[in-house]
């Protein structure tokens, strides 16, 4: 076995050991289930990298980081839609924010001959972190400012607005130059630990950390970067999970359920929709910042309806709405669909060819169709997603108190 | 649960010596386009009364009930509780300073059980700000575990003890009707205004939804103003009785004074009783 399958190995195993603890039984001991879910985790892991050839490694690892960015936005979804049935049909003005946030923050801003090609309203070169939390802030401050007027009226202005303020957000970002470089892709966003893979090193690591990385090369950086929105997934989810199964969770629910009588029962009913509605969206902010340091180039184009929007809702659907877990099933197994269907579709060349010559280019049309049959579908035969709510909302309620 | 409880206030004593209005309504009035619903209202209630709010249908009462608990905004006129004037107040800020009101219709949080529809209740509880479960996660189990316990009594209380579990939404309409009266009674009313409590509901839940009203009031000192149709159980329960009737007071004494009232019977049934009239 050699060291870069072992770090391969260990990189992978954190969302495969997270995945593993949880899913030990329940009558274990806490610590019984971290050492075996740990293991087993591990093991899985380096049974990946060993028997899977590299190729198909890459790509589903790749595959894995999109579908951790989406996890994490359709988790900020659930707790707008899921829990407070707040109508949000422009996650993509807060993703797109937050992208440009983070990207904003972290590169620096060109200098000499490249500053006639690219202009950017500032750059600070902050460090990853740095820019994730101004990517969330950004997003949360837009959040707010939508929703402080539009909450308090019907549900549907939310609706209007969300979906206005998404346009407005992706044609800012087209037309302003001297924003994030107009039509032009926004180049150069750093990946964060890529030093990791770097011959030289991260110099602010210490040497026996860097020596276990040292058998990393360039192409193996798509494998740290899984590790790093993996952890954010595992983090967000980790902390909704605590906020939600709690009053706050209960408060959430209420309102969705009947605005009049939790006023009636003495709840602000406009501030817990605020809140739901700015931490949902810092959430989607922070999923935009690992979108953009996975791309390392963004341009508007990116944050269309479908790719930002709709294809979100439809995990959050099929997942189950008003359930953490179910936004995270919900979202890898859309985005499985949505590229597998890019194969099928390439499969189905000749037989599309068969039906109508025109028809093989129009193929991504298609995959198009199958995600909204697929919409229906849910919406018909399984309502409540793959996992629906649960019953009690605060972990204190229940007879099941630990 | 003290540090949740509504702030209450002693019962003021007038220069008189009777007791004084908890609640005063003065010149309310309130118009939908062209229909004025009440009009020039004003009456009060009493600390400690079960008052009852009769009156034909379209008299103004539920107008009534959602001007003073805040969900509507009076085109004119004042609503005083305990004194203070609660005039346009929004109604979480109505409800914190002791006036709960339950709906004609029940409004249960039909996705939560009815324990949590009853948690629910108590205003400022550490874990309904989102990072207190995850900063101070063992005050947050705590006041849950004291939340629970005092649902749990109120429950008992009510005879719905043994669906606390179940979803609100899968109640039958009388023990909804218990339910609304339940969440009131977690947040330690000074008043409760209740319409229609015996709406829909069979004699047996009937009986004991207001021996229960009875037992509040003489035990807990809660003061009620209640709409009810059912004549007999308003002249059998309450004193005094104020009748509405297009939007204002038409008459208030006691049942039998009221019941009496030439003006009451022809509201109700019309000119010269209704007997030649509709």
């Amino acid at each position: 076995m050699s060291d870069v399958v072992l770090v391969r190995s260990l990189l992978l195993a954190i969302p495969l050991a997270f995945l593993a603890t949880r899913a030990m039984p329940r009558r274990l001991p806490p610590a019984a289930r971290l050492v075996l879910g740990v293991g087993a985790g591990w093991l899985a892991a380096l049974a990946l990298v060993l028997l899977v050839p590299v190729g198909i490694m890459a790509y589903l690892v790749s595959f894995a980081i999109v579908g951790s960015i989406y996890a994490v936005i359709a988790l900020g979804l659930n707790v707008q839609w899921g829990y407070t049935g707040l109508f949000n049909i422009g996650i993509a003005a807060f993703f797109a924010v937050g992208a440009f946030t983070s990207a904003l923050f972290t590169t620096t801003p060109p200098t000499g001959a490249a500053a006639a090609f690219t202009q950017q309203a500032f750059g600070l070169g902050a460090p990853f972190l740095v820019g994730v939390l101004a990517a969330g802030v950004a997003a949360g401050v837009l959040a707010a400012v939508v929703g402080g007027p539009t909450l308090r009226l019907r549900d549907d202005y939310l609706a209007i607005a969300t979906i206005g303020i998404a346009e407005l957000v992706r044609l800012i970002f087209q037309n302003e130059r001297w924003l994030a470089n107009g039509p032009q892709p926004f180049r150069g966003i750093p990946q964060p630990l890529s030093c990791l893979v770097r011959d030289a090193g991260c110099p602010y690591l210490p040497a026996p950390l860097m020596e276990l990385f040292a058998p990393l090369a360039p192409r193996d950086y798509t494998y740290v970067y899984l590790a790093i929105t993996a952890l954010f997934v595992i983090v967000t989810f980790l902390v909704l999970e605590r906020a939600i199964r709690s009053p706050w969770g209960r408060l959430l629910r209420a309102v969705r359920e009947e605005e009049d009588a939790a006023a009636m029962n003495g709840k602000d009913v406009a501030r817990a929709k605020l809140q739901a509605f700015v931490v949902g969206a810092v959430i989607m902010g922070i999923g935009g910042a690992l979108y953009a340091h996975y791309m390392v180039a963004i341009d508007y184009s990116h944050f269309d309806p479908l790719y930002a929007t709709f294809i979100i809702w439809v995990m959050l659907m099929l997942g189950g709405s008003g359930n953490n877990r179910g936004a995270i099933i919900g979202a890898f197994v859309i985005w499985g669909v949505w590229t597998g269907a890019a194969f099928a579709v390439d499969a189905l060349r000749p037989v599309l060819a068969a039906i109508s010559p025109e028809l093989p280019a129009r193929g991504p049309y298609l995959r198009l169709m199958l995600i909204a049959l697929l919409l229906i579908f849910i919406l018909l035969f399984r309502p409540k997603g793959l996992i629906g709510e649960e019953r009690f909302v605060s972990r204190h309620t229940g007879e099941r108190e630990a | 649960m003290e540090s949740t409880a509504a702030r209450r206030t002693p019962p003021r004593v007038e220069a008189d010596g009777a007791q004084a209005a908890l609640l005063r309504v003065e010149r309310l009035s309130k118009d939908f386009g062209g229909l004025r619903a009440v009009a020039n209202c004003s009456f009060s209630v009493r600390a400690g009364t079960i008052t009852g709010l009769i009156g034909p249908n379209g008299a103004g009462k539920s107008t009534l009930f959602g001007l003073i608990s805040g969900f509507m905004r009076p085109d004119d006129g004042r609503v005083y509780l305990g004194g203070e004037d609660i005039t346009g107040l929004p109604p979480h800020r109505i409800f914190r300073r002791g006036l709960c009101r339950t709906f004609q219709i029940p409004r249960e949080h039909k996705s939560l059980t009815v324990l949590e529809n009853l948690m629910l209740v108590p205003p400022d509880q550490l874990g309904e700000r989102f990072y207190n479960p995850l900063l101070r996660p063992g005050a947050v189990r705590r006041q849950e575990r004291e939340l629970r316990e005092k649902a749990r009594d109120v429950l008992d209380f009510l005879t719905l003890g043994h669906l606390r579990d179940e979803y609100a939404g899968t109640l039958s309409g009388g023990q909804k009707k218990l339910l609304e009266l339940a969440r009131t009674l977690m947040a330690d009313p000074r008043i409760v205004l209740l319409d229609e409590p015996a709406a829909g509901v069979n004699p047996t839940l009937m009986g004991r939804i207001r021996d229960r009203i009875v037992r509040l009031n003489a035990e807990r000192n809660i003061t009620f103003l209640l709409i009810e149709h059912d004549i007999p159980l308003v002249m059998g329960l309450c004193d005094p009785v104020i009748v509405m009737n297009q939007g204002m007071k038409l008459a208030e004494g006691p049942p039998a004074q009221v019941q009496g009232d030439p003006r009451v019977l022809e509201a109700y049934l019309g000119g010269q009783y209704g007997a030649a009239d509709d």
